[in-house]
């Protein structure tokens, strides 16, 4: 069913998600890889590879960043490879972890994930205009918040879902993560908070977006014989999964993400999942935007088109419920620096399959659990499947 | 053992300026190549996995991911961005046959250098922000800075430098595929405008554009899409430290290091009688002798000596950048070390038309990632698979 | 070991701070500019804007007429066989009024900006562009609209010589 060599989550690490961090972007990455090694009992001379992901290089404000963050991830003097697959890169690192440990070429790997938006002064929201086709898109002023909005107002035309349903997603990935000790925006607010919130886009409007954050996070992949040697508590990673839509975005009909459901089948056929809202006890879906969380359920095929909603309603989606999502509070809660907020996601289902998650711990012994994360110009979908 | 090898490349060639076509036909035109060169492979159909290697900066686009799918076959399949040289991108897809779960895998780089109006500034924009950019120096007297040192540690010459320049432009002549062919002499080296002591204007590979991809395969995928394949028997990369301040800049430790983690891999013990020739990072002129060096190639101090007696030109003992290196070819950002690898292959392949070398069984690649990094990779590419 | 970690690293510093010029920081304006090649296929396409036409590429295997244009069909992995007018009116897929603009700031008069499926091109084919000449409040999926170009003489061969698109009965 699987390759070779099966490789395990034994440590991670999540430095504070906040608005402006003090540190540099190098400091993050040391305080989050020390924190994951720490935590799985290793030092460096332990690891012999590293795997680093941040998103784009215009937010740091250091062409070919990845190598200005060398040796804070830890690769003084080891093979150090970067990936960068837009807003999936958190996921997507810890699968690039995978394929360094699976290859047989290394036993152990670091995976860093770290970004640094306040660099990008005064706004990041505004290095995002680059982003876009220069000859089809820029010339209209074209910025990220426009792309998402034409998304959630096609996805809510095609299935005729309200705002009222989709702000209850902002409502509880902000509760959730008033228990997460690293989150920006905990917080109690309801639904009128959400719709009378100012409209950016519409129909989105404040309420319904993560913010833009410094952060970093850090987790060490070990193979087989060397994770059990660890810890008696191995997270195995059993399915990684990615795809890339065409960059022609206009030319797709954006009510479903195509990509995430290609990039989720690869990770379940690997991971020998055929039933996927049965087998999966908690997930984490990437959600930038409240809507996306919904977007993102059906694309996982943890539910039918258009239902994710209804499940949201029927508090099924709550950390109680029979399909816990994001229960660290997501992006929505804790925090958006793009490439690290990925890979927090990746630390919360390590965290939750072994029971470690304290206040936000979903009941019910979780087994299998699965991280995703969205990126590009409504394009990428990166899967990660682990299980206990 | 699960071995790798290539089935497939595909090479638009390199010019000094590409003004007609968008990068994203050039990408279509090699990946149209590769893939008719490995077995009219359907990349819609038969591929598991697309690796593409770019940065930002020097596209001008963020996120520059989004924009590669299509024209390589990518639209809605498993394709991916590693930001490094295209080499580093080999050991991906290498990593991802290894694995187990993937067989066919591709590998894209180019460069559309061309379409950079403010190139220096984008190379000092790689800089350090706090230490090394707010010096306001043009970025290239890092070479300056290590050619100074490499060349009081080693003994090597200055005139052995420009050397290396005249042999690899002369080769270049006879590379349809490559920019900047030229009949120089070691004085036109010497004498062309001083740019960073002791470097001169002609030590420094000029820009060029152009695209590769390039199909790898497990064992036996491979023997099911061509007669000739190449085995990647050893693949290594490595980083020095991130600091400039901290290097020993006499040494390229970066390979050596990685050298070490690729002979190991391909039993090599002694590489200056296995291997039978070299294309290497030659980016700036003194930078070939260093690699050779690091790479074991010759002894410290020697490699000067060795281009000097003529043992590196297409005829010698161990050739090196018979293709014309990137002096001759162009420096092509991303698809430097990718170009370094598919000369390597057509050598092996018996392809290399004007510039073939004889009895070409094992070679070297070898790239460095340029200013201001101190990462490069390495890689053993020969006909038989043991 | 998430719940047993009692301190996680990480100092906030205010924007107001680093506004003051409290923080220490350095400073850099990159000096980054590009002139990409347009290529064979959008040249083509931006030079028929000026003329006041929008021009498709179109693939005989899949049957598709494409805009915007280029040289190879991403579906069917082959260079693109022809090329076609298609027409300046279109159908609205999706659209959403922006009150802010890209630095995150508020902007007076909403924009509307709309995903438009070109008529003459495949089903979905569309294009970004914004709306004008309605109230925000009044705009419809499906709604049907047309170009509104620049002056000939103003057209410079760029995707703003069609000034915006509006609706039509």
């Amino acid at each position: 069913m699987f390759g070779k060599k099966r490789v395990a989550v034994v440590g991670a690490g999540l430095t504070l998600f906040r608005r402006n961090m003090k540190e540099t972007g190098r400091e993050m990455c040391w305080e989050a890889s020390k924190m994951a090694l720490d935590a799985a009992g290793l030092t460096l001379k332990d690891i012999q590879c590293v795997a680093y992901g941040s998103a784009p290089d215009a937010f740091d404000g250091i062409h070919m960043k990845g190598e200005n963050m060398t040796d804070a991830s830890g690769a003084w003097r080891k093979p150090f490879s970067r990936v960068y697959v837009g807003g999936g890169t958190g996921v997507f690192t810890a699968d690039a972890g995978w394929w360094h440990v699976a290859s047989g070429l290394f036993d152990t790997c670091l995976v860093v994930a770290e970004e640094k938006m306040s660099s990008c002064y005064p706004h990041p929201a505004y290095a995002f205009t680059t982003i876009f086709d220069p000859i089809m898109d820029r010339p209209h002023g074209t910025t990220l918040i426009w792309i998402f909005s034409l998304e959630m107002h096609r996805y809510m035309h095609v299935h005729g879902i309200k705002k009222e349903q989709i702000a209850l997603v902002s409502v509880k990935n902000k509760r959730n993560a008033l228990d997460h000790p690293c989150a920006q925006l905990g917080a109690k607010i309801t639904v009128e908070d959400v719709l009378n919130s100012e409209i950016m886009c519409w129909p989105v409007q404040r309420l319904d977006i993560s913010p833009t954050s410094d952060g970093a996070a850090a987790i060490v992949l070990a193979s087989e014989d060397v994770a059990k040697k660890l810890t008696d508590n191995p997270v195995w990673i059993d399915g990684v999964g990615w795809c890339i839509d065409s960059t022609y975005w206009t030319n797709r009909d954006l009510y479903y993400p195509d990509y995430v459901e290609c990039a989720a089948r690869m990770a379940y056929k690997m991971a020998g999942i055929k039933n996927p809202p049965k087998e999966i006890d908690v997930a984490e879906p990437y959600d930038p935007f409240d809507y996306k969380e919904l977007h993102h359920m059906e694309g996982l095929l943890l539910c039918k088109k258009g239902e994710a909603p209804k499940l949201t309603e029927e508090g099924v989606t709550q950390r109680d419920g029979d399909l816990p999502i994001n229960p660290s509070g997501g992006l929505l809660g804790v925090g958006n620096p793009i490439a690290a907020a990925g890979l927090m996601k990746v630390c919360e289902i390590f965290w939750q399959l072994r029971g470690e998650a304290g206040k936000r711990q979903v009941p019910g012994d979780p087994r299998t659990g699965l991280a995703q994360a969205w990126g590009d110009l409504m394009q990428y979908g990166s899967v990660i499947v682990m299980r206990r | 053992m699960r071995e790798v090898a290539i089935v497939g490349i595909g090479c638009t060639g390199f010019k000094p300026i590409t003004p007609d076509i968008s990068y994203k036909e050039l990408m279509f035109e090699a990946a149209t190549r590769a893939y008719q060169d490995a077995g009219n492979i359907n990349p819609r159909k038969d591929i598991d996995a697309f690796v593409s290697c770019a940065e930002d900066y020097w596209e001008g686009h963020s996120i520059f991911d989004e924009f590669v799918p299509d024209q390589i076959g990518a639209a809605l399949r498993h394709l991916f961005t590693v930001t490094s040289d295209g080499m580093i991108g080999l050991a991906t897809a290498y990593m991802l046959i290894k694995t187990g779960e993937f067989n066919t895998v591709v590998v894209e780089a180019h460069s559309k250098v061309s379409d950079i109006t403010t190139f220096t500034d984008i190379v000092n924009f790689g800089l350090d922000p706090i230490f090394n950019r707010p010096l306001g120096a043009h970025p290239h007297y890092m070479a300056g800075l290590e050619m100074t040192r490499f060349l009081h540690e080693t003994g090597n010459t200055r005139e052995q430098c420009a050397q290396v320049v005249v042999k690899n432009r002369k080769n270049a002549l006879l590379n349809p595929y490559a920019a900047h062919g030229a009949n120089i002499t070691i004085e036109d080296v010497l004498q062309s405008e001083p740019y960073f002591h002791p470097l001169n204007r002609r030590d420094v590979s000029p820009n060029a554009d152009g695209g590769i991809v390039m199909v790898l395969a497990s064992e036996d995928a491979a023997k099911k899409l061509t007669d000739k394949p190449v085995w990647i028997r050893g693949i290594g990369w490595n980083s020095d430290t991130s600091w400039p301040e901290s290097r020993e800049w006499g040494r390229a430790i970066y390979t050596e290091l990685a050298a070490d983690m690729t002979y190991k891999t391909a039993g090599i013990r002694n590489p200056q009688k296995e291997i039978d020739f070299a294309e290497i990072d030659d980016s700036f002129s003194y930078k070939e002798l260093q690699h050779l060096e690091a790479l074991k190639l010759c002894r410290q101090g020697e490699a000067g000596k060795l281009t000097k007696e003529g043992e590196t030109e297409i005829d010698g003992d161990t050739p090196v950048n018979a293709s014309g290196g990137l002096l001759g070819m162009g420096y092509a950002i991303e698809a430097s070390g990718l170009h370094r690898v598919f000369e390597t292959v057509l050598q092996l392949r018996g392809e290399a038309g004007k510039h073939q070398i004889c009895n070409a069984k094992t070679g070297v690649a070898q790239i460095w990632r340029g200013i201001p990094t101190a990462t490069g990779a390495v890689t053993i590419l020969s006909t038989e698979v043991e | 070991m998430s719940a047993k970690i009692k301190e996680y690293q990480g100092e906030e510093v205010k924007s107001a701070d680093i506004k003051e010029g409290k923080i220490p920081t350095v400073r850099f304006r990159p000096k980054a500019r590009y002139m990409w090649s347009a290529g064979i296929a959008m040249s083509r396409f931006l030079n028929e804007l000026k003329n006041g036409k929008i021009i498709a590429s179109t693939c005989n295997k899949c049957g598709r007429i494409m805009v915007p244009p280029r040289m190879f069909c991403e579906q069917c992995f082959k260079p693109t066989d022809g090329w076609t007018y298609v027409k300046d009116t279109g159908t609205i897929n999706t659209y959403s009024v922006s009150f802010i603009a890209g630095d995150a700031s508020r902007i007076k008069e909403p924009i509307i900006v709309a995903v438009i499926d070109i008529d003459g091109a495949s089903p979905g084919m569309g294009i970004l562009h914004t709306v004008q000449e309605i109230d925000w409040k009044k705009v419809k999926f499906g709604m049907k609209v047309k170009a509104v170009w620049k002056p000939e003489k103003e057209r410079t061969g760029a995707i703003t010589d069609i000034k915006y698109f509006k609706p039509i009965k």
